[in-house]
């Protein structure tokens, strides 16, 4: 007994010295995340300041972080008639949203629950067509647009954001639906409600952490979305993201103009983004990592 | 946009399909109802225009001559692979994908590691490691351009000047460094997207195995190397793999930050400006076909290993 005491203090003494250890290097790790955080979010936060700044103190150098607030950069932005390239994104992005929801729900509850035939090779052709560099249909899509007097019509963008999101939709869809008990189902079957309403009754409420990721992921990657905009847009249709690359040809200091329109432009997916992080995760690996 | 992974293997998903139900006889055709619109709408849209752009690639089509569309066998294709401006974009592509890729995942996986542990702030860390990834593209190269890159006004001269004083270097950014001006770029808003996926990574670790090898005494090196790193991996696959989907793809920074001057257009870019501006369509289309083919090759390879991830992640 004696013998083993003075082993028992050797190993409460380690654990004290490793436990003093890790608090330092947590402390340390603490320290270090937050210098990185710092780092990533500086830019974004200088984007900010900037725009609040008088266009002759946004372009000093060095900078001139103190210099006195306004609202100029905003003001020169909202001048500029925003509102219907705004509104035209809006369009897009929550009609488009609506859209992949309302045809990948149920294609996935044909891939997962009431499986097709060869369901995994349909699982893999929507996938392979997010593989494909969108670009390479951009001409068709352009012709085809011109040929029916779709240029400049917001719904021609529409359907191009609902097919280059459908994929992600499914694929994310299909990995919830996976996990509803199928006796629910059957209960419902039983009941007599047929596959909308099962689908909306039984299924939407189980999966609903999945919808919700899918449209959250499904609307930023359309407010995003520039090159197809740019192409198949002109002065009507225009989306934010186009309206912002042809701020920046006037002469002289825009710097904090520019700042103020980038940030009303991200303030939606800031907005969704930080609202729902968890989500995020699920909805950029399609449904991979929970 | 094609059919690459018309049958990547007969292995059916772990995930799986419920049992087969007492009404499978109820006609297939029930079971496809659900199914077709979004399959005929994608097919429409994505399959369609693909074979639109293998026929227009064999064509000699500029729209400035629209009387002189006649088929051109593989000229255009000839015109594609001997064209110095081609060639470039298609190394461009590379070397922006594998090192935006290789940089972002590598930090996304220091902070994601520092982000694991437990400390004050934690959350606010983790909301603004976030926030790169959630500004607008055209954006955020925007911000990078004007604010951040520009050699007179710009932030990173001006704290030069501020540390320095007078004399410090004033370098212009993006005309000595093009090709790392846009790199650096796209890293910022990549790295909190791998971050995110390889938190969820470290989240999902057994910590009781862990615990247990640190009492056998495992040094804090050996448990990286040997248990966290190779419970990361697929996770890491994953995130490269989506990364680099959307990082060959991109037009956005190329379009903003060098409108694709100083070597540094890249394959999207070179078909955007070969159909928009030289307005020369049989050419952009064989350029599209060439990427098309080259994706499939990558990604025959890319399927199989998203395949394995799927499998193991979904359960």
């Amino acid at each position: 007994m004696s013998a083993y005491a003075p082993g028992t203090r050797a190993a409460q003494l380690g654990l004290k010295i490793r436990q003093k250890k890790t608090t330092r290097s947590s402390t340390l790790i603490g320290i270090g995340a937050w210098i990185v955080g710092l780092v990533f979010v500086f830019p974004v936060l200088w984007m900010v300041l900037t725009s609040f700044h008088r266009e002759a103190d946004a372009a000093t150098n060095p900078p001139s972080f103190a210099a006195p607030l306004v609202l100029d950069g905003y003001r020169a932005f909202f001048d500029s008639n925003p509102w219907p390239s705004l509104l035209n994104s809006l369009t897009a992005s929550v009609v488009s949203t609506i859209l992949v929801i309302l045809l990948a729900f149920p294609a996935a509850y044909a891939l997962s629950i009431r499986p097709v035939k060869k369901w995994s090779d349909v699982l893999f052709f929507f996938l392979s067509t997010k593989f494909m560099p969108i670009v390479a249909g951009l001409l068709p899509l352009y012709l085809f647009a011109q040929k029916v007097q779709l240029l400049d019509n917001i719904w021609m963008l529409i359907a191009f954001y609902t097919t280059m999101n459908l994929p992600i939709a499914v694929w994310m869809l299909r990995s919830f639906l996976a996990e509803v008990p199928v006796e629910m189902l059957e209960a419902a079957e039983v009941d007599g409600a047929g596959l909308i309403r099962s689908l909306r009754e039984v299924i939407a409420p189980v999966v609903m952490p999945g919808l919700a990721a899918a449209a959250l992921i499904c609307f930023i990657f359309s407010w995003n979305e520039l090159l197809f905009a740019r192409v198949l847009t002109g002065t009507v249709a225009q989306t934010a993201p186009v309206f912002l690359t042809g701020f920046v040809t006037s002469q002289g200091l825009f710097l904090a103009k520019v700042c103020a329109a980038s940030l009303v432009v991200s303030l939606p997916v800031l907005l969704a983004g930080f609202a729902a992080q968890d989500k995020l995760v699920q909805g950029l690996s399609m449904g991979a990592v929970r | 946009m094609s059919p690459v992974a018309q049958n990547p293997t007969k292995n059916p998903l772990a995930t799986g399909p419920a049992k087969p139900s007492r009404m499978q006889r109820a006609g297939a055709w029930s079971r496809r109802m659900p199914l077709l619109p979004a399959l005929i709408f994608v097919i429409l849209l994505t399959q369609i225009p693909f074979v639109t752009t293998i026929v227009i690639s064999f064509m000699k089509w500029n729209a400035y001559y629209p009387d002189e569309i006649v088929f051109a066998g593989l000229s255009n294709f000839v015109k594609v692979f001997t064209d110095v401006n081609a060639r470039q974009a298609i190394l461009v592509t590379i070397i922006l994908t594998v090192s935006v890729v290789v940089i972002s995942l590598l930090l996304g996986l220091g902070a994601a590691l520092l982000l694991d542990h437990s400390f004050p702030g934690r959350g606010i860390v983790r909301t603004m490691m976030i926030t790169p990834f959630l500004v607008v593209p055209v954006a955020a190269a925007l911000l990078w351009k004007h604010a951040l890159y520009n050699p007179v006004y710009g932030l990173f001269n001006g704290l030069l000047r501020l540390v320095f004083g007078e004399n410090a270097p004033q370098p212009d950014w993006i005309s000595e460094h093009p090709l790392w001006a846009v790199i650096v770029a796209i890293v910022w808003q990549w790295t909190p997207f791998m971050m995110l996926i390889i938190l969820a990574g470290l989240q999902s670790r057994p910590l009781d195995v862990v615990e247990a090898a640190r009492i056998d005494g495992a040094t804090g090196r050996q448990i990286f190397t040997h248990m966290t790193l190779p419970h990361l991996r697929p996770f890491m696959e994953l995130a490269a793999l989506l990364g680099a989907i959307n990082i060959v793809q991109n037009f956005d920074h190329v379009f903003t930050i060098t409108s694709g001057g100083l070597g540094t257009a890249n394959l999207p870019y070179y078909i955007y400006q070969t159909f928009y501006t030289a307005h020369d369509y049989g050419r952009a289309s064989a350029a599209g076909v060439i990427v098309v083919i080259g994706t499939i090759i990558i990604a025959t390879f890319a399927l199989r290993t998203v395949f394995t991830i799927f499998n193991e992640e979904t359960r």
